[in-house]
């Protein structure tokens, strides 16, 4: 490896310990929403092979759920994976946001990167724009998808192997991680300009306006993330974030 | 039957995440259009934020949203996200057992 003198090349292992820092909150979060998964697809007749593959293939915490609860009250297969559709459309609006940011990442690179992309992942990662402008970047964003994706399989294993061994009362409680990952991400950004509040706060409306008019928590997600997005149009300034 | 269901969540799944890749490669975008992307992350954690939050516990919004001022209060002490997100399940754990509703 050649290392000149003028700019400092990162080593890949540098670059994946900062996006482990990054990424742990995620892991921390998925783990006992993973467990909780893995005892309800237990609970309703799924084997540990069938409720830990769809984990891996599906890697999407809310749709698995729901998938889960539709089982249970015997719906058919075909509206499953079209409410799995809907629940999960909000990803292509992230990740079209996301990818316009990861421009100096190789396209091959990129796809690998882009099965990844959960609300979660795609909230941590894009806070860390810079990162995208690197060449190496893959080794960033590659650590926080990779950590967060294996804790969720195993997470779903464990809790359909071991069944109860999360008591209710916490595990309720820890429903609220992801929730406080969110806001852990969005003031540090606040602070640093105040204008992404008037964007984060019109999507919450909008999300919430689109839950009164009867539309769907998918959907609803998505409107919000698109016309609170339209918001940074005239506020942000092209080299902002 | 349950894997025939598992590959068709995994296919809806899967194209709305690999199809943007395309887009961005092949499209240079207009000014307006990279303003809207990069407002994107903040509109989405807005709309995973609320009103999601008030439904940790049904029909106990109040537990969600104290733990939320919680997650607002650590964050705007500058405290990293881990302890942001343990310090807010301490709070609803202390809410949901402590001071039953």
């Amino acid at each position: 490896m050649q290392i000149s003198s003028t700019t400092k090349e990162e080593s890949s292992l540098t670059i994946m310990k900062r996006g482990f820092k990054a990424g742990f909150p995620i892991m921390l979060g998925y783990l006992p929403i993973a467990i909780t998964y893995g005892v309800l697809a237990n609970q309703i007749g799924l084997s540990l092979f069938e409720l830990t593959w769809m984990s891996a293939a599906v890697f999407a915490g809310a749709s698995q759920f729901m998938a889960v609860n539709m089982i249970a009250v015997g719906t058919g297969i075909i509206e499953i994976i079209i409410a799995t559709f809907v629940l999960n459309f909000r990803h292509f609006i992230m990740n079209l946001s996301m990818m316009n940011v990861l421009k100096a990442i190789p396209l091959h690179k990129k796809l690998p990167l882009s099965l990844g992309v959960t609300d979660e992942t795609f909230a941590v990662s894009s806070m860390y724009p810079e990162e995208g402008k690197k060449a190496q970047g893959i080794w960033f964003y590659g650590t926080i998808i990779g950590f967060a994706y294996i804790s969720w399989v195993i997470g779903s294993l464990f809790g359909g192997l071991l069944g109860e061994i999360i008591p209710p009362a916490l595990s309720q409680s820890m429903g609220i991680a992801l929730y406080a990952m969110f806001i852990g991400l969005l003031i540090p950004s606040v602070k640093k300009d105040f204008k992404v509040v008037y964007i984060a706060v019109v999507a919450m409306f909008i999300h919430w306006g689109c839950l009164q008019l009867g539309i769907s928590t998918g959907w609803a997600i998505v409107y919000g993330t698109i016309f609170g997005g339209m918001i940074g149009i005239p506020l942000l300034k092209e080299e902002d974030v | 039957m349950i894997i025939v269901m598992i590959m068709g969540m995994f296919i809806v799944t899967m194209l709305p995440r690999l199809i943007p890749v395309f887009i961005v490669e092949k499209i240079q975008f207009r000014p307006w259009v990279n303003r809207w992307l990069l407002a994107i992350p903040y509109a989405a954690l807005g709309a995973l934020i609320f009103p999601g939050i008030l439904s940790i516990v049904p029909n106990q919004p109040i537990v969600g949203l104290l733990g939320g001022l919680v997650a607002i209060t650590l964050s705007l002490l500058r405290l990293n996200v881990v302890f942001v997100v343990i310090g807010s399940i301490l709070a609803a754990y202390i809410m949901i057992n402590l001071f039953p509703m």
